[in-house]
């Protein structure tokens, strides 16, 4: 029974945890409860992927009511794998919460806070999970207004102004998938994707299904931040919480390249994106825009979390770039790049979190001689770092390795220059930070700063240790995710 | 047979961890310095007889192989010991024993801070050379470049001031850049049009790409391959002259920018194939560029009055040697410039240490402080003579051997120009390295010298053993001969 429930279980579990988060009197109980939900979570995706690698795709009716007229959900390698990123992600940040907050968010609020990312958890898990296209707009709205909540509890009044930005283009965003949603419906008179992906082949030569496709794009390319639609994430990430930045990294974005590449694939099919509509001389050119100038813009960041942030403009220009190549190693890198991207920001974010719990900021100057009185946490922020970079051996150089490997097999021979150049700009901003750390003597006025506490150190070296491990050895990521690539591109083996 | 093979493995697996454990050790024996420079001594001693015990095999024919992980599908970490690794780990570990004996001279005569994290950087860049010497793909070779850059940053950068972290951004900047802009592309490439990645005698690529994308290969090899220092990506080999002198000795005389010939030479024999090399318009272009950073290079040496900034320099120079020979896509070329390894490797490590040993002894640093030196520092000055006319190629020392085969691989394959200037820059280090030890020895003394006395110990042993190596080298060079010529097929 509860074997079979599963799918239905991996978005039930958060959502009704939630409003009793909200209702524990203290931050430290809603904190337990947060965690072993999570953790259950992170279970039920590893169950669900290893379902879909035995027994192949999952179809499942919501409370048994048949596909077009239920809500339906379908899980293939895709979403298998990024629920288990989204889940994963959510285990490592969720212990780490606690004392992550414990500064920034007065005990009185700090249940609504658990409360709150519980709720983005279902939303973002429920994106992942659904098949079905209105569905997926419910769920985006559940994930983005807990966000705009998280964003806005950070510690600086300047997190406000972040979270109602956030909030103006998010909802823009969520709009504009709405209306495309809808003009879907009309056209063809169903909402499963599996259904419109049947029928919108004969109804494709239209301008309806035209405008639909392009309120999609680019609604989602809002969700995910691509450049130049990606101004409301620098803020957004910069003034958050510290927890909440990693969290919101290393999962929301993950999910919106989700959304674009199951729409691009799945719904519309590459054909239709790709020679009927214009996509990839569209998306090509904002993802190296994208690569460019977010890794440019990040150079000259004095706070660390900024920088990362615009960091995360760029690497989203990766994920983008794959998709743009509509070929199979493109997929790959992209798919891979999802896991992999997670692993290193999810690790970075979590680091500074811990670097802002003992120093009060993140700026460059705080962070000096940090190497020496944070040893552990400033090692992980290098490993990370070298992903960053995509140094061998790390899990940054698998990615890179396919998306360089996509270009050249599409004969784009400038597209690999920039890109590789890219990684010299990400060693610029690195190193910038590992020389304060490690080279400066501490300001004399500094405040003694110590290690960081285990709930939030074991996440980070897991995260660190996590990039370079999945550097190695790449049989399951890489397996996967060229499994799920010649499923969207209709290639199945 | 077969007992002997799965010997041959053991060894190279022994040689290629042995490093990596040492490392540890030497944290491990951080309370008590005799027994952590005991544990350093140890440890190189190790390899060095496991290196020596793999030359035996590799030299009668065994190409002992071995695969560890295969990072991305398809493509390993692998190992596969081959003449020119087995040339090159020779040197790397043999020299790292004698660096060594000279660093806990140097190290203690100049009290230098943070030693601990100086010998375990040391051991993990060993580690590192040794695997890009046995490396049997270009993953597997670009892996440990790349781990080699990044252990031998924290010694370039041992001082942490100003100069030292400028010096070492240079160094990670251009190292860091031309590898992964140039290098990694051109993997890519490579693995793209061939396939794979192996290191196969006669190439991977013939016949896989039109010459044009070939020619653009290759140029970002020769270039992405930044050790090498082929001008203009030579800045980064004086900038780490910021380190200390063992360092700048063992790294940047031998195993860093060796490893950045020693790559070239790989791709050169391995990847492309010689004969394809020698259809590639590019590579004579390339070549050009290699002979004027040989002459540019020299030029720059002459007028540096820094004694380590010119030793520097000068290698910049004769790696170029080696690229040359390498690029001249013939047989003698590549038996010349893979020998250079070796006896550049002995001549310029002597020049380092006694630079070093100068500078621990009298605290001088210029050229020109060092007239009359050589009355107070008579071997060290005799041994820094040594070496410089190796370096020239002057019989009776190693380095008139690869100056030989050079120049007889420039006759073969038809290429004056490149023969006048390898002749040209012999009379240029005349100039900039035999002068030094002839005004230490014939000019008048400095009156401060008075009471200047010899090196610590350790340190003058040290240049005593690699200038007798430089002798060594002429008087036997047949090991390294007969070792080298299965490369070319004779």
């Amino acid at each position: 029974m509860i074997a079979s429930n599963l799918p239905a279980l991996q978005v039930v579990v958060p959502l009704i945890s939630a409003p009793i988060c909200a209702m524990l009197g203290r931050g430290r109980t809603a904190w337990v409860l947060t965690v072993a939900v999570s953790w259950t979570a992170l279970a039920i995706a590893i169950a669900l992927l290893i379902r879909v690698e035995t027994g192949g795709v999952i179809d499942y009716e919501m409370g048994g009511w048949a596909a077009p007229w239920g809500i339906a959900y379908r899980i293939d390698y895709l979403n298998a794998f990024v629920l288990v990123i989204v889940a994963g992600i959510g285990a490592m940040v969720a212990p780490a919460a606690l004392q992550g907050i414990a500064t920034e968010i007065a005990p009185e609020r700090q249940p609504r806070f658990f409360a709150a990312m519980l709720l983005a958890l279902t939303g973002l898990l429920g994106i992942t999970i659904t098949g079905d296209a209105f569905n997926l707009y419910v769920f985006l709205e559940i994930a983005s207004l807990a966000s705009y909540a998280l964003v806005a509890q950070g510690p600086d009044r300047r997190a406000l102004m972040a979270a109602f930005q956030y909030l103006i283009l998010g909802t823009i965003g969520a709009t504009f998938i709405l209306i495309g949603v809808g003009l879907l419906y009309m056209m063809t008179g169903t909402l499963n994707m599996a259904d419109l992906a049947a029928r919108l082949p004969a109804v494709a030569e239209t301008r309806t299904i035209y405008a639909a496709f392009a309120f999609i794009i680019v609604g989602t390319g809002l969700k995910l931040a691509l450049f130049p639609l990606h101004m409301w994430l620098p803020n957004a990430y910069a003034y958050a919480p510290g927890v909440v930045s990693a969290f919101m990294a290393a999962t929301g974005t993950k999910v919106g390249v989700y959304m674009l590449a199951r729409f691009v694939y799945t719904v519309f099919g590459a054909p239709f994106a790709f020679d009927t509509m214009p996509l990839g001389q569209i998306l090509m050119p904002f993802a190296l825009l994208g690569i460019v100038v977010g890794s440019l813009v990040a150079i000259f960041q004095d706070d660390i979390k900024r920088m990362l942030a615009y960091s995360s403009v760029a690497q989203i220009g990766y994920m983008a770039l794959g998709i743009s190549f509509a070929s199979e190693t493109g997929l790959i890198a992209t798919i891979v790049h999802l896991f992999n991207h997670a692993l290193m920001k999810g690790a970075l974010f979590l680091a500074l979190a811990a670097v802002s719990l003992r120093l009060g900021k993140t700026d460059l100057t705080a962070m000096r001689g940090l190497g020496r009185r944070m040893p552990l946490t400033m090692a992980a922020f290098v490993a990370a770092g070298l992903s960053l970079i995509g140094v061998p051996l790390t899990a940054g150089f698998v990615s890179k390795w396919y998306l360089v490997k996509a270009a050249i097999e599409a004969g784009l021979w400038p597209v690999a220059v920039v890109i590789l150049g890219a990684s010299l700009l990400a060693m610029i901003y690195v190193w910038r930070v590992v020389e304060v750390a490690y080279f400066r003597a501490p300001a004399a006025n500094a405040p003694a700063a110590v290690e960081a506490p285990t709930t939030m150190l074991i996440p980070i070296l897991i995260l660190a240790g996590g990039g370079i491990y999945f550097g190695i050895d790449t049989e399951v990521t890489v397996g996967i995710a060229r499994a799920a690539a010649m499923a969207l591109l209709g290639t199945s083996p | 047979m077969s007992a002997e093979i799965v010997g041959a493995e053991g060894l190279t697996l022994a040689a290629l961890l042995t490093p990596w454990i040492g490392a540890p050790l030497i944290w491990l024996a951080r309370g008590n310095t005799n027994r952590r420079e005991a544990v350093t001594l140890i440890t190189a001693v190790v390899l060095v007889g496991l290196v020596l015990a793999l030359y035996e095999l590799v030299a009668a024919g065994a190409r002992p192989t071995l695969t560890l992980v295969d990072p991305l599908p398809g493509l390993a970490i692998a190992f596969t010991v081959e003449p020119l690794g087995m040339l090159f780990a020779l040197i790397a570990s043999g020299l790292w024993l004698v660096t060594s004996v000279y660093s806990i001279g140097y190290m203690r005569g100049h009290h230098e801070e943070n030693q601990t994290r100086f010998y375990i950087f040391f051991a993990l860049a060993l580690g590192a050379t040794i695997g890009l010497a046995f490396s049997g793909n270009l993953l597997t070779l670009f892996i440990f470049y790349e781990a080699l850059t990044l252990s031998t940053y924290p010694l370039v950068t041992h001082h942490g001031d100003e100069a030292a972290r400028a010096g070492g951004r240079t160094y990670l900047g251009i190292l860091l850049s031309t590898s992964i802009g140039f290098l990694l592309l051109a993997i890519i490439v490579t693995a793209s049009y061939a396939g794979t990645l192996d290191f196969v005698p006669g190439g991977i690529l013939a016949g896989t790409a039109p010459n044009w994308v070939l020619g653009v290969l290759l140029a970002l090899y020769v270039f992405g391959i930044g050790k090498a220092a082929v001008m203009p990506f030579h800045r980064w080999l004086p900038a780490a002259m910021v380190a200390p002198t063992p360092v700048s000795a063992l790294l940047h005389a031998v195993a860093v920018v060796k490893a950045g010939v020693f790559s070239v030479l790989k791709v050169v024999i391995y990847v492309f194939g010689i004969d394809l090399v020698a259809e590639i318009p590019m590579s004579h272009w390339l070549a050009y560029v290699a002979a004027a950073t040989i002459l540019i290079a020299s030029i720059v040496a002459l007028r540096k009055d820094n004694l380590k900034a010119r030793l520097a320099y000068s290698t910049v120079s004769q790696l170029s040697y080696i690229v040359l020979g390498a690029l001249l896509a013939d047989s003698w070329g590549i038996v010349g410039g893979a020998m250079h390894i070796a006896t550049h490797a002995f001549g310029k490590i002597t020049l380092f240490f006694a630079a070093g040993a100068i500078y621990v002894a009298s605290g001088r640093t210029r050229v020109s402080q060092l007239r009359g030196l050589g009355r107070a520092m008579p071997i060290t000055m005799g041994a820094f003579l040594i070496g410089s006319l190796s370096i020239v190629g002057l019989p009776p020392f190693g380095g008139a051997w690869s100056k030989w085969f050079l120049l007889f691989g420039t006759l073969d394959a038809g290429q004056y120009v490149f023969m006048a200037v390898l002749l040209v820059s012999s009379l240029l280090n005349i100039f900039y390295l035999v002068s030094i030890p002839m005004r230490a020895f014939f000019s008048a003394p400095d009156p401060d010298l008075a009471g200047q006395g010899e090196a610590p110990p350790l340190c003058v042993a040290a240049l005593v053993v690699t200038a007798a190596g430089c002798l060594a080298l002429f008087l036997f060079p047949d090991a390294l001969y007969r070792l080298l010529l299965p490369l070319v097929g004779l």
